[in-house]
């Protein structure tokens, strides 16, 4: 019985992990931002690339995967200063350039680097519970997926650049009249995202197959979370997360994994429905 | 009719004459036309970049030595990315546009189905080179890659065999997925056995935690892996890392997807699979073959076996070109129907089956070891492409233009 109900609990960990990590990244641009960033699985690949790549030459994992993530922030803040800041009053613009941006980098991915490469492996072992045994590294992803939430909490709560960040998204004219260089703010905000993206490869990197167009794997996953969610990434990015783990979860378990993919979407229709602005925008609603 | 009236009809007949001279050379080195649609970019591209290979292996091989009848292939390539509605444009612009004179490609199953009505409105004949769920019985279409009666009537009793009667599935939710867990299912009713559980996984699905777990309480022998995609993969890593170590069966693992090389070991061991062509084979042909593959194509990751019947398709398409001296599809036909349109492949001599026109195959029953290297476990030797003709298909009298599956038989 305890084996049952622990490979529920792990199941839901391990859903919910994958779903905050892969929308934290486009959470925050979108919400901070207002772009849609259609490029945001290629920022993972990058982050998965990048962690491949520094294992192969040896670095420990935990430095390759904060390599990855950071390489996939740098590589954000230089399309934000190049090509995002151009767009930021016009969002269809933005779509079809980070759109763009994406098939590119596929693309070119697949013409340099080779349709697959091989896998480095998952590490840390496994552990038995009843009759089942669990993959140990899993529950450091549930970790890592925590600890983004809680860190993006201290971000904006605790610190300088998150309480003029909260100025620039709730008005930034006023906030640039009151002395806050919003043009850095976003420059720093759509850096986070992307190594936040980054840090989303970095961290699947050793389970999943290597190809190019990796990144689209997450990509249903972290879209409907950031719209049930809504704009707010710390009041709505965590109780979607749980929302839709719960859904997928339970489904998963019963039926397989299309009725998962089903209800998942169908929640999405639900909450688009009766939420419009998504979890945040009803929880800021009532609190307001 | 006057002096001038002869010597214009004389003028006109050298004309004419010095027309068909000059046109008959140049009739003869026209291109015979491939149209080929191969996915080199999507979730596919590392299986469909090797078929491509193979095709311009072929081409160029043919072409060096003369080419057919004395004309040389034009491959005219497009890439559908795995996209099912790009697939009928390209196959629509091939054959309509471009003329060709025969159409080869499709991995899915479902963008073969997708594109063979289309073809089937045309004369042009196509070739499916994978191997696949099996059944099509259509005059317009040969394939070329193994079926269930080559890859599953010889693995699953093995199998059931070696390991045990419970067997859990976990395939692509698609046609072939479906239709192969059919098979499976058919077969382990027939040999005793149960199927402990299925689970059909979406295309792109890359997480797999819960399908691990639901096989553990499921307890079987073996598992049979029908997983499609580079997405899909990523279950053999995790099942590894979950210390989920059941032997396992596929009729698309190691020589297709050559996910032995792609993943370190021992994701992979205890991996069983049933196959015409893998890039382990040694025997002298198939040595020769790769030596001359990776003289054009240094940096391939694998020679996959669809890699090597793309290979193939050509030069049976040339043979069946020479024998019927015609490209129409009907007078290819009459060269199938004979039962003599054989090759001699790398793997040994195969022919085209009449009655479905399906390939012989030389099938070998492989398994992957702890270091993810392959021994060949069984030998079945040449297998026919026989379930087709016994429930009743025969394209040389009927052409219906079905696909079938074990609980979808023809109407007697």
């Amino acid at each position: 019985m305890f084996a049952e109900i622990f490979s529920i609990a792990f199941q839901f960990a391990d859903v919910f992990a994958f779903l905050i990590l892969a929308a934290a990244g486009l959470a925050i641009i979108f919400g901070m931002m207002g772009i849609i960033n259609m490029a945001h699985g290629e920022f993972i690949t990058c982050g998965i690339y990048v962690t491949v790549i520094c294992v192969q030459h040896g670095v420990p994992l935990p430095l390759a995967q904060a390599i990855g993530a950071l390489s996939a922030g740098l590589v954000g803040i230089v399309l934000e200063r190049t090509i995002i800041r151009h767009l930021y009053h016009r969002p269809l613009d933005s779509i079809l350039a980070t759109w763009g941006i994406s098939l590119m980098v596929t693309q070119g991915m697949l013409i340099v680097l080779g349709s697959s490469w091989q896998g480095i492996g998952t590490p840390l072992g496994s552990f038995a519970v009843g009759g089942y045994t669990f993959s140990t590294y899993r529950l450091v992803l549930f970790g890592a997926a925590v600890g983004v939430l809680i860190g993006l909490y201290l971000i904006y709560m605790r610190t300088n650049y998150g309480v003029m960040a909260r100025a620039t998204m709730q008005n930034a004219d006023m906030a640039r009249a009151l002395g806050v260089r919003t043009q850095r703010m976003y420059a720093i905000s759509f850096g986070l995202g992307a190594a936040l993206a980054g840090l989303c490869g970095a961290l699947y990197a050793p389970t999943m197959t290597l190809i190019p167009t990796m990144g689209i794997t997450f990509i249903i996953e972290s879209f409907v979370t950031v719209v049930v969610g809504g704009a707010n990434v710390l009041l709505g990015t965590a109780p979607a997360g749980i929302l839709l783990g719960v859904v997928r979860t339970i489904l998963n378990a019963w039926y397989g994994q299309i009725a998962g993919q089903i209800g998942l979407l169908i929640t999405v229709i639900i909450v688009i429905r009766m939420l419009p602005e998504g979890v945040s925008g009803w929880l800021s609603r009532r609190g307001g | 009719m006057g002096k001038s009236g002869r010597t214009a009809t004389l003028c006109g007949a050298a004309i004419a004459a010095s027309l068909a001279m000059a046109a008959a050379p140049a009739m003869a080195q026209q291109p015979i036309k491939v149209g080929l649609l191969e996915d080199v970019s999507g979730d596919i591209a590392l299986m469909g970049k090797p078929k491509l290979n193979g095709s311009q292996l072929a081409a160029e091989e043919i072409n060096a030595a003369g080419g057919i009848m004395g004309r040389k292939i034009e491959l005219i390539h497009l890439d559908p990315q795995m996209d099912n509605a790009r697939y009928q444009e390209f196959a629509r612009r091939l054959l309509q546009r471009d003329k060709v004179d025969v159409l080869i490609g499709g991995i899915t199953s479902a963008s073969r189905e997708a594109i063979r009505p289309i073809v089937n409105r045309t004369d042009v004949p196509y070739f499916y080179t994978n191997q696949y769920e099996g059944g099509v019985c259509d005059a317009s279409t040969i394939s070329i890659g193994a079926v269930p009666e080559q890859q599953f009537s010889t693995l699953i009793p093995w199998m059931t065999e070696t390991f045990g009667k419970k067997v859990y599935t976990i395939a692509a939710d698609y046609n072939f997925g479906q239709i192969s867990a059919e098979w499976t299912r058919d077969l382990m009713k027939k040999l005793g056995g149960q199927v402990v559980g299925e689970e059909f996984i979406p295309l792109g699905v890359s997480q797999f935690g819960q399908t691990i777990q639901n096989i553990q309480r499921a307890n079987p022998d073996w598992i049979m892996t029908l997983n499609v995609g580079a997405s899909q993969d990523s279950f053999f890593e995790q099942a590894a890392a979950a210390k989920l170590s059941i032997p396992m069966g596929s009729s698309i693992k190691v020589m297709l997807g050559f996910e032995h090389k792609r993943f370190p070991p021992p994701a992979l061991a205890k991996m069983h699979a049933t196959a015409n062509w893998f890039e382990e084979i040694d025997t002298p042909a198939a040595t020769d073959f790769k030596k001359r593959w990776r003289a054009k194509f240094p940096n391939e990751a694998y020679i996959n076996d669809m890699g090597y019947n793309a290979y193939t398709a050509l030069f049976m398409y040339k043979t069946l070109v020479e024998k019927a001296k015609s490209t129409k599809k009907a007078d290819l036909r009459k060269v199938i129907a004979t039962g003599e349109a054989c090759i001699d492949a790398p793997e040994g001599k195969i022919c085209i089956d009449p009655k479905s026109q399906h390939t012989s195959h030389h099938m070998r029953l492989i398994g992957v070891n702890p270091d993810h290297s392959v021994r060949v476990i069984k030998d079945f030797g040449l297998i026919k492409p026989y379930w087709l003709g016994e429930i009743g298909c025969d394209l040389t009298k009927k052409d219906p233009k079905e696909q079938y599956t074990p609980t979808s038989l023809p109407k007697k």
